[in-house]
Order: structure tokens, then C-alpha cells, then sequence
């Protein structure tokens, strides 16, 4: 039986992890190597790298940072930020990603979807959307949570699943980083109109978040700040999923 | 010494590490090789473009039993047609990889491997242990089929004949469980 999935987020500048609250207030936490095998070693099931280096290196970053990561861990890893061709994409997985996302690129140009999926395979190719809850709209904000592209966030999903999207990383913007639980009904509402995974990202804080949103439909469920700080252990939240009857790998 | 088929798109990274292979799309090095490991990452219309100066190598080599490991993508081309684009496989196994439907595609993550037949491969590998799974494409099970995983309906995770070997899942990404599948085939005679 397919197991729901923890996903653990590590936001990269340049060879530090860091993490901000409300996509702001970055702080530096560790090294992403070393994290990632951290994580590996405690049960994670996956890791998402966000490059959120503001240079014109960040091509480079992500790839090396692929190289190192795929040549160190046995899991699978995402990895995006600031990709914006198909070579890119294309470097970042030879050098070992399973997956890559994109999200602003994809939004000023959809076709680059139909691309990847073409080339990669639909699998391989993640969109992130940063949805925000305002004046009883989910909308899609662009360029780190920063423009709000007055998309809606369901019609978009629906759209990249029609351009050959994989999966889809939804991050709540209002809950991101607040640890206050994840945005369920964003998660269920997605999971609903769209047949592709959705992995749902953005306030996670104890083990009941992690319940509460796989019953809203999630497939992973995707954290940060609560592995970062060590509140609690990968196999505490698993061990408690299982009891409340959610198929875990442990 | 294991080739590793270098189709561009593979993370091929973990595989060569276990492995300690050769990374190539080189006929000469391919026709010399003591085994084979076709990883799998990318779409099969565009795979089948890759190959296409080794793919006569390939098959030669399959034929004379050159042991062959077949990973997702590695699996599905052993097969003479698909769902997925327009060009078919290798044509090594009868028959068609399918699309699943009737529920959400790709099949993404951690499931569990039910072993059907004993294999090589899994020697020292519990049943029902879990491993990594990335695919929108699957083989029904027929009678290559050596371990089945559930997904709406029981498709094959693992297939074998004789040399040839596949598996549907990423045992590159599949910790423990995977490392040793790879070195099952690494230490096959």
C-alpha cells in the first residue's frame, strides 16, 4: 500500500540552509548536507531543496548542490528555485534530483511545463504554487510569495495537470512558517479537482497538523521549521500517524 | 565492468556509486561490458532518441545474456509497445506498458514490494519491504513477473528472464532495501 510522505524543506542560500517565517526573516540553520543526512537517518521520505539564492549563480548552486546531495543520501530529493530552461532542469537532474520544480517560469511561460514533462516524464516535473487566502479567493502569488498573479489557485492546478504536471507543491502562504498547522482546506480542495499528487507545504508544528492534512487528501506532507528545531522526532510524527490509522513507512 | 546506459536524463549518480561502473553511451564500452544497467528517468520517446546509436549494441548484448538491469524507464522499454509516445521498446518482452487510470497519476512514493517468485535479486530482502516509486506507465503481471506492488489495481514491480532483470521502483532512491537490491545484481554470477 502506498505510504503518505513526510517531506522535509530546506530553503538553500548559496551552502546554508535557512528559514524564514512568512517567507520572511531568514535565518541560517545548517549545512544542507549534513541535514539532509540527518534526515535520511531519522526516516525522512523525501527532501525538497528551494534555492532562494538571489544571484545570477543560481543555476550553479542547484546542480552542485545536486551533485553532492545525490552522491551522499538514497532517497529521492526535488530540487528548485529560480529554474528557467529545460537544460537547467535537465543539469540539475543528471547531477542526481529525481525531481525538479518550478514555479514563477512556469507561470510567465506555461509551455516550459509541456516541455519538461515531455522531456523528463511528467513524474520528474513538480509545479509549486504559493496560494494566498484573500477576499474569499485562493490566489497564486509569483516571485517567492511576493506579486499576486490574480490566478486561482484550483484553475491552475487544473491547468499544469493538463500540461503534463507530476505533482503539485501548494505552500499557504499565510500559514507558512507560523507552525499553526497546515491550510487543510486548501489541501482538500485540490486534492479534490486535480488526479496528480498534491504535496502540502507551509505550518506544520506537532504530529496532529501532519494527521489533519493527509485527511484533507494530501499525498506528503512537507516541513520545515519542526525537523530544523528538532520539536519533534520524524519517527515521533510517523509512530503517531500510524496509530491514527495512516499507512507510514517506518 | 557494469555499463551504466548514460540516457541524459538519469540520476545516475547513486547508481554508479553502488555500482562502481561506467557512465556510457559508448558502443565499443557497451559491447564490453560484463553487465548492464538501464536507469530510468525521463520520457520513453525521448529515451528511445538517446539510445539510438546503442540500441542495436543493446540488444545484442541482451540477447547473448549479458546480465541487464532495467530500472523504471529500464523496465518499460524491454516491452514492444506503449501507452506512452509512439515509438515502443526494445521488444525483449511481449506485450504493452499500460497507463494508470482511475486514479492519481503518476504513482508517487513509498509502496510496498510483495515478492511472487524467488529472484536474486532479493535475496536478503524481506517481502513487503517498501521501496521508491515514480511512474505513470506499468506492466500487468504475466509470467516474467517476480514481485507485484498494489496500486488500484497489482502491477509488476519486478520482472525476470533468465539474464534480463527490471524493476519498476528506484532502488537507487530506496535506502537499505535498495543499496542491497543493486548489490544483489552487482554480485550476480
Amino acid at each position: 500500500m502506498l505510504a503518505k510522505r513526510i517531506i522535509a524543506a530546506l530553503d538553500v542560500i548559496n551552502d546554508s540552509v535557512v528559514k524564514g517565517i512568512n517567507f520572511e526573516n531568514i535565518r541560517t540553520v545548517d549545512n544542507p548536507i549534513e541535514l539532509a543526512k540527518r534526515y535520511e537517518k531519522e526516516g525522512i521520505d523525501e527532501i525538497v531543496f528551494l534555492d532562494i539564492t538571489a544571484t545570477n549563480e543560481k543555476r550553479n548552486i542547484l546542480k552542485e548542490l545536486a551533485r553532492k546531495v545525490a552522491s551522499e543520501i538514497y532517497i529521492p530529493f526535488t530540487a528548485g528555485g529560480g529554474i528557467t530552461s529545460i537544460e537547467a532542469a535537465l543539469d540539475i537532474i543528471k547531477n542526481g534530483a529525481d525531481k525538479i520544480f518550478i514555479n514563477t517560469y512556469g507561470i510567465e511561460n506555461p509551455e516550459i511545463i509541456i516541455k519538461l514533462s515531455d522531456v523528463l516524464g511528467s513524474a520528474n516535473t513538480v509545479i509549486a504554487i504559493d496560494a494566498k487566502y484573500e477576499n474569499n479567493n485562493y490566489y497564486v502569488y509569483s516571485h517567492g510569495g511576493k506579486v499576486n498573479t490574480h490566478k486561482n489557485v484550483i484553475e491552475w492546478a487544473k491547468t499544469v495537470e493538463d500540461y503534463g504536471a507530476g505533482e503539485i507543491l501548494a505552500t499557504s502562504i499565510n500559514y507558512d512558517g507560523t507552525m499553526d498547522g497546515y491550510d487543510n482546506n486548501l489541501i482538500k480542495l485540490l486534492s479534490d479537482k486535480v488526479n496528480i499528487p498534491v504535496i502540502a507545504s507551509g505550518g506544520a508544528g506537532k504530529p496532529e497538523d501532519f494527521l489533519n492534512v493527509f485527511r484533507s487528501g494530501a499525498d506528503g506532507a512537507l516541513a520545515a521549521s519542526i525537523f530544523h528545531y528538532k520539536k519533534y522526532g520524524i519517527m515521533e510524527i510517523k509512530n503517531y500517524l500510524k496509530e491514527n490509522d495512516i499507512n507510514v513507512r517506518l | 565492468m557494469i555499463s551504466i546506459i548514460d540516457i541524459k536524463t538519469g540520476n545516475v549518480a547513486n547508481i554508479n556509486k553502488i555500482l562502481n561502473g561506467t557512465i556510457t553511451l559508448d558502443p565499443e564500452t557497451i559491447e564490453k561490458s560484463d553487465k548492464i544497467v538501464f536507469p530510468g528517468v525521463g520520457s520513453l520517446d525521448y529515451v528511445n532518441n538517446i539510445i539510438k546509436p546503442v540500441k542495436n549494441i543493446l540488444l545484442k548484448k541482451i540477447n547473448d545474456g549479458t546480465p541487464y538491469l532495467g530500472i523504471c524507464l529500464g523496465l518499460e522499454v524491454l516491452y514492444e509497445k506503449s501507452d506512452e509516445g509512439n515509438t515502443g521498446g526494445l521488444s525483449i518482452f511481449n506485450g504493452r506498458i499500460k497507463r494508470f487510470s482511475g486514479i492519481k497519476t503518476p504513482h508517487m512514493g513509498w509502496n510496498t514490494v510483495a515478492i511472487k517468485r524467488d529472484s536474486p535479486l532479493f535475496n536478503g530482502i524481506k517481502d513487503n519491504s517498501y521501496f521508491y516509486f515514480m511512474h505513470s506507465y506499468y506492466r500487468e503481471i504475466d509470467d516474467n513477473t517476480v514481485a507485484e506492488t498494489e496500486y488500484n489495481i497489482n502491477f509488476s514491480s519486478a520482472v525476470n528472464r533468465s539474464s534480463v532483470y527490471a524493476v519498476q521502483f528506484h532502488p537507487e532512491k530506496s535506502g537499505e532495501n535498495g543499496i542491497k537490491l543493486l548489490k544483489n545484481f552487482r554480485d550476480l554470477l
